[in-house]
């Protein structure tokens, strides 16, 4: 099982980013879950959500709190304790920031892959949402969907021009991080036999 | 078919696949996706019913009784405050044996304000005379919320549908929503004898004197034991007309003959199963699910705990100044029994706290040997309260 936590701010489209990704995920055949965290509820107060991707059915409700990715959609949250908290060894951690990868891994001690995920949000958007733009790099760093997939969840959610717009986003959200970066740091096992069974009951 | 859903859109799609002739609903956190994905279903025109927009929770719940009473398959969701100030009102369903719908995203009751999960709205009101059952995964909300409105009508009870707020309301995964032409074939058009019809009319609720109080009360109370093997009745044809069973009364996971058996409700029983699976109990352990709490399944409960020594009871509720509620209830159900398991009742996740999947391991090693001890909140952080508190 792959377990990954997002970590922004109310108004940042946290919540739709892990829907996304687990959708995205669905559509390639796994199975998947995704929840918030909400602390309280409005814009700007610091939101998590939580995304778990397996091969069959998964049936933990807490808290991720291994996590084998982090993806952080205000890099000021990076200063807040805990926003690191319990991300297993070897983790990266994605973050939308205007500052080079070095500078941001250097600064806080992790291993960071940046991208002006809000500027590229505004351009293509209109929008300071930075969510999509950082799926596709999440994707496109780790390999573990095919943009497609996530070019699917975005069609179960928008439609026309805005639909458009966010796969213009993708396309030049993926060109923006190095590709494969964390290749084999996530890796889906296949289905167990016991899943496959469970699947089929 | 499997589709990524939130929780919240696949239990209103289920209410729009039961042809609901009116929904009432004033928006609480965090039931409020739910009405809200009702309210969407009803503007696109793919929900065809009297959808009411109330400016109460007593209002809401007032109106699916009305509509419920003229004949007309209603219902209703709410959480926490909004569930208590419904109460007054579905004491009045119960007691006027209407049948309705009404979905309880499980919220904390404050004070202190919190708006998290945890049982106590859908506890305070145990004694309404409203069936309750009790949903571990969003499959289940779906199925159970099909299935409720079979069960009211053919109980003319009120029946809550409890799912965990947030754990299971904002939790997107892979869910069945049956086709509509199978529910239709499940679910046949609500047709209410005691409905209010001016060609023949009818008082409901008016005064009813010590004469005759005590047998309505009773009625009422044989009324929710002869629901017991209703309810089971109807998940198997459930399961025959849409392929999946949602757990009878209650249901067990895990080897038959444990010694040690978790007895719980709602979603923690998802995250105990999972702590089960990864081999964390490090003995054999069974979950019993109480999915059914009102009426309470104590012949059921009797057969499921046979030849188990240790039984924890875990709740997300308790009652200030006692202790456990379903722990209680649990005792007194198998207090008659010569040989009864050794109970150990806490409550875990109040107000939203976490349950993690390590709870299953520390549930067994605190109570390994050792004799019961009085209730106990089991993930209070003592340490944060002052020392007359711990």
């Amino acid at each position: 099982m792959i377990e990954i936590r997002i970590h922004g701010r109310g108004g940042q489209g946290n919540v739709v980013a892990a829907y996304l990704l687990a959708s995205a995920a669905f559509a390639e055949g796994a199975h998947c879950q995704a929840f918030p965290s909400f602390g309280a509820e409005r814009r700007g107060a610091p939101v998590t959500a939580f995304v778990r991707i397996a091969p069959g059915p998964i049936l933990a409700r807490s808290q991720v709190r291994n996590p084998a990715a982090l993806i952080v959609q205000d890099d000021s949250l990076l200063h807040i304790p805990g926003t690191a908290a319990g991300l297993l060894k070897g983790g990266g951690v994605l973050v939308n920031a205007p500052e080079d990868a070095a500078t941001l891994s250097a600064r806080h001690g992790l291993d960071i892959l940046s991208l002006p995920a809000t500027a590229l949000a505004l351009e293509y958007l209109g929008r300071p949402t930075p969510n999509v733009a950082l799926l596709a790099a999440f994707l496109t760093v780790t390999g573990l969907f095919p943009l497609s997939a996530l070019s699917k969840a975005l069609g179960e959610r928008f439609s026309g021009e805005v639909l458009r717009r966010n796969e213009k986003l993708v396309a030049r959200a993926a060109e923006a991080v190095p590709e494969g970066a964390w290749a084999n740091r996530l890796v889906l096992e296949q289905p167990t036999k016991e899943a496959r069974r469970a699947e089929s009951a | 078919m499997l589709k990524a859903l939130e929780g919240s859109q696949a239990l209103a799609r289920a209410v729009a696949l039961c042809r609901p002739g009116v929904v009432a609903a004033y928006p609480i956190t965090p039931q409020t996706h739910i009405v809200e994905n009702i309210s969407k279903l009803v503007a696109d025109g793919e929900m065809g019913c009297e959808l009411v927009s109330v400016e109460s929770e007593f209002s809401a719940a007032s109106v699916v009784l009305g509509a419920a009473a003229a004949g007309a398959r209603a219902y209703t969701a709410s959480s926490s405050q909004g569930i208590m100030l419904m109460s007054e009102v579905l004491y009045n369903m119960a007691g006027l044996r209407i049948p309705a719908v009404i979905t309880c995203a499980n919220r904390s009751v404050g004070a202190p304000l919190n708006i998290w999960n945890d049982q106590a709205d859908s506890m305070a009101i145990r004694d309404s005379g409203c069936i309750q059952l009790y949903c571990a995964d969003n499959q289940e909300g779906v199925d159970s919320t099909i299935q409720a409105f079979r069960i009211a009508e053919a109980t003319e009870l009120p029946v809550m549908v409890c799912v965990d707020g947030f754990v299971l309301t904002h939790t997107l995964e892979p869910i069945d929503l049956p086709s509509q032409t199978k529910v239709d074939r499940f679910l046949p058009e609500f047709d209410f004898a005691r409905r209010l019809d001016p060609k023949a009319p009818k008082s409901f609720g008016t005064l009813v004197d010590p004469g005759w109080f005590t047998e309505v009360r009773h009625s009422h109370h044989r009324a929710m034991q002869k629901a017991l093997p209703v309810i089971e009745e109807i998940d198997a044809a459930y399961e025959k007309a849409i392929g999946r069973a949602a757990g009878g009364l209650l249901k067990t996971h895990g080897p038959k003959g444990a010694k040690t058996a978790v007895l719980a409700l709602g979603s923690v029983v998802s995250t105990l199963r999972q702590g089960l699976n990864d081999g964390l109990a490090k003995t054999p352990v069974k979950i019993i699910q109480l999915r059914c709490f009102r009426p309470f399944p104590t012949e059921a409960l009797i057969e499921a705990v046979d030849g188990v020594d240790d039984l924890i009871v875990l709740e997300r509720a308790f009652s200030p100044g006692l202790g456990g509620i379903v722990g209680t209830e649990v005792t007194a159900a198998l207090a008659h029994l010569k040989k009864r398991p050794r109970i150990h009742n806490f409550a875990v996740g109040l107000g939203g706290r976490d349950v993690p999947v390590e709870l299953l391991p520390e549930l067994i090693a605190a109570t390994r040997g050792t004799t019961p001890e009085p209730f106990r909140i089991f993930d209070v952080e003592l340490d944060k309260l002052p020392a007359e508190d711990r």
